[in-house]
């Protein structure tokens, strides 16, 4: 440090205002960003305690949490939170099944296997908007090729999304087309990753597929499948775009999830103080979620340095 | 399991067709639906063999439809140009912001970088009408409803922290060793960035943001609440187009084809890209 001359001890001065000043200013755009999500974010809760409709502005006042008691005793609220959770927990334990057994079909990084897994990024790369407008062309009652299969197999007049009794199962058919891959990915992720110690051990022994499978791989996989789990499921719950496109919420109230619900309250009944507390309620759900999977996701990825 | 018998092995292979089957087969069906008229379309049973023609881009393109009842004029080529623009707009300024934000977050350690890093992560995973219906009556005030400016700008919400998170994470991988030499060699810091660490996290970059502009293209309850029909992207024009025109199913399948084919063409193009950044987005961070 002696040896520095004037030239570069200027240099070192400006550094040093550099280093505490250019965090900052580098970071400005994101902290930006921050504050524009927060105004709405609280202007939001402040509507979420207001008696606010929009073609009824006289009315406009400020009743604490009133829309929040309210929803006690408002059946369709119920049902909004029954359809929601109904719609989460089967789309992530079916895609999560599924795509398991995918990943451990296509284990093996053979060429065949690893050009099957790119095709079935397809579906996930497909807007979901524009998949549920290609499964609604698909299960057209005219002319509908699933809806002919569906006669095939004795299913005649099988009416598919606009049937209140089958609504829920074709929106979640085509959440598990879409969603699937994801799944898939990342556990066949994991399973590549895993360390290949155990399972040849496993096979000099002789032990049988089952223990192998129950005893070592699910256990070695289990931080990947909760993961990719909540991910989805965090994403699950909160399901706009397939269910509006496909159904716009019905037949009825059979579709009617949290965003849907909100989007319609808002829009529909202009009801703006209902659907805030609505989301309110649905982001305190995943800001509960959200919080034990960001711990799940450091934990995954401190491993993940750790072994790199 | 390299001892698998040839039954176990053709056992293994009809399943992965069949998997193939059930998540290929409807992109396959669109495609086929939009090269048929809607005679043979309606046919019953589904027609395999028919005569492919492209009258149905040919209508979306010229934006002239003529059917039996008269002319109809279709505004979708209008729809897939909105998505170029506030796909490609979004990504490119995304990028412009987030890269030394990454950079700062990932190089220097500072108590507010922390909190932006940790509030962009938890509304990642909040409802997007939380933010979007307040949002939607402060546009009205500012008149930025209906405008490119303001889509591109609420595009950031979608676009912006998926880069910082991505491109954070591949900075941290990165020795900071090269970067001291390189600034004690007598470099300045902006040189040093533009000239070394941005071309050592270029896979990162490229990775952030390739699924930044297909999350952006895809998405739909954005401009679904912010745009009329003339500033809608495809996810949103493709839906009002069902609604507008019913019954012309094979000019909604070339529709359909024409908004999915541009992600999908990306994704198999940068399908090793892709992967990485999607692990990286949902696993490392």
């Amino acid at each position: 440090m002696t040896a520095n001359t004037a030239n570069s001890s200027r240099h070192v001065k400006q550094s040093r205002f550099m280093r505490k000043a250019l965090p900052y200013i580098l970071s400005l755009p994101a902290l930006l960003m921050c504050i524009g999500i927060l105004i709405p974010f609280f202007t939001a809760v402040y509507y979420s305690m207001l008696r606010y409709r929009l073609n009824l502005p006289q009315m406009k006042g400020f009743i604490w949490f009133g829309n929040y008691v309210n929803f006690f005793y408002d059946p369709s609220f119920w049902n909004t939170v029954y359809i929601s959770l109904l719609y989460a927990f089967l789309t992530v334990s079916l895609e999560l099944m599924l795509g398991l057994a995918i990943a451990l079909l296509l284990q093996k990084p053979t060429r065949f296997n690893n050009i099957a897994s790119i095709l079935l990024l397809l579906p996930l790369m497909t807007a979901p908007a524009l998949a549920s407008l290609m499964w609604k062309l698909m299960t057209n009652p005219n002319f509908g090729i699933l809806s002919y299969f569906a006669g095939l197999l004795g299913f005649h007049d099988f009416r598919w999304a606009s049937d209140p009794s089958t609504a829920l199962f074709t929106v979640v058919l085509v959440d598990i087309w879409v969603y699937t891959p994801f799944i898939m990915i990342l556990l066949l992720a994991g399973l590549r990753s895993l360390p290949q110690a155990p399972f040849e051990a496993a096979a000099l022994d002789g032990v049988p597929r089952s223990f192998v499978f129950f005893r070592i791989t699910l256990p070695m996989l289990m931080p990947y499948i909760i993961t990719a789990s909540l991910f989805r499921l965090l994403d699950s719950i909160q399901q706009f775009d397939i269910i509006y496109s496909m159904t716009q919420g019905g037949p009825g109230d059979k579709l009617l999830v949290f965003q849907v619900q909100a989007y319609l309250d808002f829009f529909q009944s202009t009801n703006v103080g209902r659907s805030a507390a609505l989301m309110i309620i649905l982001w305190a759900i995943t800001y509960f979620l959200s919080n034990i999977f960001i711990k799940q996701w450091l934990k995954l990825r401190e491993r993940a340095h750790g072994a790199g | 399991m390299d001892h698998s018998s040839t039954f176990e092995k053709a056992l293994r292979s009809a399943l992965i067709t069949l998997v193939l089957i059930f998540f290929l087969f409807p992109i396959l069906w669109i495609f086929l639906m939009s090269l048929q008229t809607n005679e043979t379309i309606l046919r019953i049973p589904p027609s395999i063999l028919f005569e492919p023609n492209l009258d149905n881009y040919r209508a979306l393109i010229t934006g002239k439809l003529q059917t039996t009842a008269g002319n109809l004029d279709i505004a979708f080529m209008r729809n897939l140009w909105n998505s170029v623009l506030l796909s490609t707009f979004s990504v490119a300024l995304s990028l412009l912001l987030g890269v030394p934000a990454a950079y700062a977050f990932a190089r220097f350690k500072f108590r507010l970088g922390e909190d932006i890093a940790f509030t962009l992560l938890s509304f990642r995973f909040a409802p997007p009408l939380l933010v979007l219906l307040p949002l939607s009556l402060y546009f009205k005030t500012l008149g930025l409803t209906n405008t490119y400016i303001g889509l591109i700008w609420v595009y950031q919400l979608i676009c912006l922290p998926l880069i910082l998170w991505i491109v954070r994470g591949y900075f941290e991988d990165i020795s900071p060793d090269i970067e001291h030499a390189y600034r004690i060699a007598g470099n300045s810091w902006w040189k040093t960035f533009t000239r070394v660490a941005i071309p050592l996290a270029r896979p990162g970059i490229a990775a952030a943001g390739l699924l930044a502009f297909i999350f952006a293209w895809n998405n739909f309850v954005f401009a679904l609440i912010l745009a009329s029909a003339d500033k809608q992207p495809v996810t949103v024009g493709a839906l009002a187009f069902v609604t507008a025109s019913g019954i012309q199913y094979g000019q909604i399948a070339a529709a359909i084809v024409l908004s999915v084919t541009p992600t999908l063409a990306l994704a198999l193009y940068a399908q090793r890209y892709l992967v990485e950044g999607l692990s990286m987005g949902a696993v490392k961070g």
